[in-house]
């Protein structure tokens, strides 16, 4: 009897110790990704300044100028844009499937949403060439007097905006539906109409969550690649409007990072890239993550 | 009943989905009384209490039949505003739930949704009921931090103050000291004492002994039926039915 309560002991302890492994695998991958990139990127930074790269504007790899600014700035643009397009449609569209709509509205609608959220994103970049990009070089464009080709800023965030929709709806859901009841009733029978309450009340609740959502959203649309790609236009210049073509950080990677020939330091530059993406990705993570600690502190 | 009655049910029934809550409810509450709507957990005295301000509307399963009278007004079918029906009812729930904002500001939300804005008018009033629910000593120094900061209990007497700042007639409370410490349930039925002079109170609780303490008049349920209503003295000393007799004597418990 003894001998088997033992046995079971140290099986307990080895099982212990294999989950153990796992989880601190999970957790030092992104570490041991890091520091990759930043090792990679260490041959560049040898020769160059941080400071010159992100903020010199050529980039000619053939004769050694790597400057960073065209692709962050593209991927800022993208990126900014998508979200004040998807900002309001997420927002609005939250309140009404927890606040207004009946339950089955959004019984239905859920698995709308992660239908939406699995279309893979070179279909969504299909979409953009086959719809956007026309829409945009026939009549957007012209009516603001613009003869374009359509592969632009304006057409990535449209397709950015979409594709991170479904992501950013679902977190909101969620936010809402952690508020109480009760506070919808305290707040009505104050007197307080339902959209006084929704204002005043559900979105001021809402708000860490709603902070997060949409800093997850956003490291999302940074760090997204094909359908951007896509539609975008890859042309390493600083853009000077949204009807310009762009070449977001990613774009620019998956691009290059097969044919770089033996150009030296392309291999460096292109893994900076990525570490710039990564720190930025980091960073919205980051503060997305505190929001929600902070939400759950006040409730 | 010597006065007139200021809510009277009638033949109110209460479905949700196909479940029948409530059964055929009929019940006069007097004016400036405390009446305690007591029975068991989940024979329909909170869904009783809330169909009161018509909360029930937010539900869209919840089909309620019958006439709700508050002021010679069937409030189940009236053409007033809802908002101001329901600001005549300020409303305590088992749990306090401030609102998300500081505590000046959770006892000026109703006032100024109701359009009064002027700042002096809203100090004076915040200072008033803040001191009425006894609160206002120990929060006049941080009426700017947020109201989760306060304690439990300080937090159920800040929502009294809030709904009593809409100056309703009636308060309809649901439990209101089941998340209570002895101390601060105690504040809260002293204040009941002192508010029914002007106020037609409705208290919902399960327990019994509260009930013996704060009420003027009883209403006892079972099983989402009204078995007897009537003064309380009379019901506590003299139950008619076998079911009260039952619940007084701690059967159901």
């Amino acid at each position: 009897m003894r001998f088997f309560v033992v046995k079971r002991h140290i099986r307990n302890r080895l099982h212990t110790n294999w989950m153990r492994i796992c989880i601190i695998l999970v957790i030092s991958l992104p570490f041991l990704i890091g520091i990759g990139l930043l090792i990679k990127s260490s041959f560049l930074l040898k020769d160059y300044s941080i400071i010159d790269l992100i903020f010199s504007k050529e980039w000619k790899p053939l004769s050694g100028k790597y400057g960073f600014s065209p692709f962050i700035i593209s991927s800022l643009w993208v990126t900014a844009l998508a979200l004040i397009i998807s900002a309001p449609i997420c927002l609005l569209s939250s309140i009404h499937l927890t606040q207004y709509a009946d339950r089955y509205v959004l019984r239905i609608i859920h698995p709308v949403i992660d239908i939406l959220a699995g279309i893979p994103s070179v279909v969504y970049g299909v979409w953009g060439i086959l719809v956007i990009v026309p829409l945009i070089s026939r009549y957007i464009g012209p009516f603001f007097g613009k003869e374009i080709s359509g592969y632009s800023i304006i057409a990535g965030a449209i397709v950015l905006s979409v594709m991170i929709i479904p992501f950013i709806l679902n977190i909101l859901i969620e936010v809402f539906k952690t508020i109480p009841h009760e506070l919808t009733e305290a707040s009505l029978s104050l007197g307080a109409s339902k959209w006084q309450t929704t204002k005043f009340v559900l979105v001021r609740k809402a708000f860490p969550g709603i902070v997060s959502a949409f800093g997850l959203g956003l490291s999302r649309a940074f760090g997204e690649t094909m359908a951007v790609l896509m539609v975008v236009g890859n042309v390493a210049k600083i853009p000077e409007g949204i009807f310009q073509p762009g070449y977001p950080l990613p774009a620019l990677i998956a691009n290059n990072y097969g044919e770089m020939l033996s150009i030296p330091l392309y291999d460096s530059a292109l893994m900076l890239a990525a570490l710039v993406l990564f720190v930025v990705v980091l960073f919205f993570n980051l503060v997305s993550r505190l929001a929600i600690i902070s939400l759950e502190k006040n409730k | 009943m010597d006065k007139q009655a200021k809510i009277t049910i009638s033949d109110l029934n209460l479905y949700i989905g196909k479940q029948h809550i409530l059964k055929n409810i009929n019940v006069e509450i007097p004016p400036k009384k405390i009446t305690v709507i007591l029975g068991p957990s989940g024979c329909g005295k909170t869904t009783l209490l809330k169909s009161m301000n018509r909360l029930t509307d937010l539900y869209p399963d919840v089909k309620v039949e019958g006439k709700i009278i508050i002021d010679n007004d069937n409030i189940l079918q009236t053409r007033q505003d809802l908002t101001k029906i329901r600001q005549k009812m300020g409303l305590l729930s088992q749990q306090p739930y401030p609102l998300p904002m500081n505590i000046y500001n959770n006892v000026a939300y109703g006032l100024r949704i109701s359009g009064r804005k002027n700042k002096r008018f809203l100090n004076k009033r915040i200072e008033h009921y803040l001191k009425l629910v006894n609160l206002w000593d120990e929060v006049k120094d941080r009426l700017k931090e947020p109201a989760s900061a306060l304690s439990i209990g300080q937090q159920q007497r800040l929502c009294l103050a809030r709904g009593l700042a809409v100056d309703p007639e009636i308060i309809l409370a649901d439990e209101p000291t089941s998340a209570l410490d002895p101390f601060s349930s105690e504040a809260i039925e002293k204040q009941f004492f002192e508010l029914k002079e002007h106020y037609t109170i409705i208290v919902v609780t399960h327990m019994l002994m509260q009930a013996k303490r704060i009420a003027d008049n009883v209403i006892f349920m079972y099983l989402g039926e009204v078995i007897e209503q009537g003064d309380a003295q009379e019901i506590f000393n003299n139950p008619k039915q076998e079911k009260t007799k039952a619940y007084l004597k701690g059967l159901f418990n």
